[in-house]
């Protein structure tokens, strides 16, 4: 065959096969046209698994259902997002409507996608001023680029848990506020035991569960990207400062090697046997659930809540904190938009509904009305995490169409940074910086 | 011209009945194999997240992955470790298993069974309980070694650890190959084992010209699978992965596999990571089809070999 009729072949089957498999291709639908009056049933996915948990959601669900005689709603839970990824993408009868996800970061994925719709033109349609209902943070980590496709669903806030005992035995009367103290107060609530530990301060490392680089840029106020969109980590000095203090204070604590294999002999983030439960570590930076779950572990001590220290140039700032949570959408595909918004809003946005939820699994509001709703119970311990979530200084991290891969590659420098393979920071963030700006384009 | 006439609709219906035979196989060849294919080299020169339509975008998937992407080369580094390393220790620790099993004369059942049954254990509660013996503050195998005066490795909390252990967790494994090499090693013909002593020919000797080439097809077997399975290797390290890093789940945090350093990392679970969690199936293409020419290029090289061996034999 000649060249050029091999070529024309070639170019032939390359059209067939992009045809074949773009009419193998779903699509979402466009507009939402169903009847919310109309009897049906909604399927709703969700990722909570303990049984209060779930017993919390059905209670919820059984006040939607009684004020919507019309819509019934099944639920599942324990729901990861690989799952549901899936399910939204294959669609079908049995794919959910509605969908709530704990993981923040994907939602520049799921709006940049369309998997979830865009709950702009429903919140304009019932009249809701997304401004008025939900704090300015958790609006911003909830949308990507004006396309609002999802709300907030209960949020958490990050900061300091610690064993009140243990620093009565140390001497130190109040939790440390700037990050100097936090070094002194870590180092001196650490107790070796040969060459590992009995007990340390704090876990400084990275992978020690909740203490994770977005965490602690949020106490430097760091800005991710600057006004042109562009990955802004060599740019904005917090977060050479952050990984520099977070390297000091792991070289204090022992040093990466010695604490990794200390980290090792932890029990699981999510079992009665967490370091802090079980004494081997102090301080822990965790969310508003760290405190309860304690308690209910049983643990011997005394415990008590803080904001996490900041900077000693920000003592001002003390107070503010990361924050995040769930989220809650509908899917694209579904055929039920409109009745799925009507269990969307009631659970987003009814403050009876949002506080009996946050009530029963100890999780922070994430309306105005219902963070100062008088139903709300609130404990000392708690307390503590509300404030870090109403502060006006507490950030968040940014959605960006690639989700969360950004927030990977600057944690993967980061652990670059605490093990000491990196000796140039600026060198290293301005590297991680095109590393971000080329995933952030491809994914768009 | 009246006789062709017959021949011909013979012929066609001959046709027609072997084309009928063979339809199942073609149809599920076609559905199964070559549509997927196709499929995955169309998508992977385009920009396809799964819901949107799949645009055109060239070479940009390809070149991404080979330029741009840091976690390629790592896994492409680790993948070949696992293929080079993991199956040729499989295979001879398989094989040693296999030889000192046939040549026990009492409680041969009780060594089989001991060397078998770890095989049958699913493979993430064998990562956990290994990652448990290996835990390195905590793990019974560091505090046997620390007992003995020995160094303490960090297993699967040391990059320079982390693929050892993981060829340690697949040795565990080895039962069905040590079943394999057993039945090959049955087979081979005493007579020429009784004619090699009389000749003089000493232990090894017996093994290299009258053992090997006669299982060589077997050992050939072990090593072409044993490189399909490492080219597929992905609960395994995932999980020792995640557990070694503390992440089990939970709170929604992202993962992004390899831990530590990225030595765990392989390259289904690019396929995995790219395509289902970060919505880019043009990039998992790519990568799919790159472990696809790393198979096919394998087991061409293997089964030339092969032909070498089985010659050798004869």
């Amino acid at each position: 065959m000649p060249r050029t009729g091999r070529l024309t072949t070639a170019t032939a089957v390359l059209a067939a096969i992009s045809a074949l498999a773009t009419a193998c291709t779903g699509q979402g639908a466009d507009t939402a046209s169903d009847d919310p009056k109309a009897d049906v049933t909604l399927n709703f996915w969700h990722g909570w698994s303990a049984p209060s948990e779930a017993k919390a959601i059905e209670e919820n669900i059984a006040r939607f259902e009684k004020a919507h005689p019309n819509i019934k709603v099944q639920v599942t839970g324990n729901m990861t997002d690989d799952k549901i990824n899936q399910a939204l993408r294959a669609g079908g009868d049995k794919a959910p409507d509605v969908v709530s996800s704990f993981t923040t970061d994907s939602v520049g994925k799921f709006c940049n996608s369309r998997a979830f719709a865009d709950l702009n033109p429903f919140l304009a349609k019932s009249g809701v001023d997304k401004t008025k209902v939900f704090p300015k943070t958790l609006l911003e980590y909830t949308q990507f680029d004006g396309n609002q496709c999802t709300l907030p669903l209960l949020h958490d806030a990050y900061g300091l848990v610690y064993n009140k005992t243990a620093f009565a035995a140390a001497g130190i009367t109040e939790p440390p506020k700037t990050w100097s103290r936090f070094t002194e107060v870590a180092q001196k609530l650490t107790k070796l035991k040969g060459d590992s530990y009995e007990q340390v301060g704090l876990m400084p490392t990275f992978h020690g569960y909740e203490t994770k680089p977005t965490r602690l840029a949020a106490q430097w106020g760091a800005t991710y990207f600057g006004a042109d969109g562009k990955s802004n980590l060599a740019g904005d000095p917090a977060f050479a400062k952050m990984l520099t203090a977070q390297k000091d204070l792991v070289d204090k604590l022992g040093g990466y090697e010695k604490l990794e294999r200390f980290r090792n002999t932890f029990g699981d983030e999510w079992s009665a046997e967490h370091p802090f439960h079980t004494g081997q570590v102090a301080m822990q930076i965790d969310g508003e659930w760290r405190a309860s779950m304690a308690k209910e572990a049983g643990v011997p001590f005394e415990i008590g809540t803080a904001p996490l220290p900041v900077p000693d140039e920000q003592a001002a700032d003390y107070g503010k904190g990361y924050v995040a949570g769930t989220i809650m959408g509908i899917a694209s595909g579904s055929k039920k938009q409109n009745a799925a918004w009507e269990l969307v809003k009631y659970m987003t946005t009814d403050t009876e509904a949002v506080v009996a939820f946050a009530n029963a699994i100890h999780n922070v509001p994430s309306t105005l009305a219902a963070l100062e709703s008088p139903n709300l119970q609130v404990t000392p311990e708690f307390k503590t995490f509300l404030d870090i979530a109403r502060h006006p200084k507490s950030s968040s991290t940014p959605a960006k169409a690639d989700g969360g891969t950004y927030q990977l590659t600057f944690e993967d420098f980061a652990y670059g940074v605490e093990k000491g393979d990196v000796t140039d920071i600026p060198a290293g963030l301005a590297k991680t910086d095109q590393q971000i700006d080329t995933d952030i384009a491809k994914a768009k | 011209m009246t006789g062709a006439h017959p021949l011909r609709s013979k012929r066609r219906r001959s046709a027609l009945r072997t084309a009928a035979f063979l339809s199942p196989w073609l149809i599920g060849f076609a559905v199964f194999f070559l549509y997927p294919l196709l499929s995955t080299v169309y998508f992977s020169f385009t920009r396809y997240d799964g819901f949107r339509q799949p645009a055109f975008n060239g070479l940009d998937n390809w070149s991404y992955v080979f330029t741009d992407y840091p976690l390629f080369w790592p896994a492409m580094r680790n993948t070949l470790w696992l293929v080079l390393v993991m199956v040729t220790c499989r295979v001879a620790f398989g094989l040693g298993i296999g030889l000192l099993i046939t040549k026990i004369k009492t409680g041969t059942g009780v060594f089989r069974t001991l060397f078998y049954l770890p095989y049958l254990a699913p493979p993430v509660a064998a990562t956990l309980a290994f990652v448990f013996l290996l835990n390195p503050g905590t793990g019974p195998v560091n505090t046997l070694l620390d007992a003995v005066g020995l160094p303490t490795p960090g297993w699967f909390t040391d990059a320079d650890w982390s693929k050892p252990a993981l060829t340690a967790l697949a040795l565990w494994g080895v039962g069905d190959l040590m079943v394999i090499f057993m039945a090959a090693l049955l087979d081979v013909p005493k007579e020429q084992y009784e004619a090699a002593e009389l000749d003089g020919a000493g232990a090894w000797a017996r093994f290299r010209h009258i053992t090997l080439p006669n299982i060589s097809p077997i050992i050939m077997f072990a090593v072409v699978t044993g490189v399909i399975q490492a080219m597929q290797y992905y609960a395994q390290p995932l999980v020792a992965g995640k557990v070694a890093a503390g992440v089990i789940g939970g709170s929604g945090q992202q993962f992004e596999p390899g831990y530590p350093d990225k030595s765990t990392l392989t390259l289904p679970q690019l396929v995995y990571n790219l395509g289902f969690q970060r919505f880019d199936y043009g990039t998992a293409c790519v990568v799919a089809l790159v472990l696809f020419a790393l198979s096919m290029a394998f087991t061409a090289l293997l089964m030339r070999r092969r032909g070498g061996l089985i010659g050798a034999g004869e």
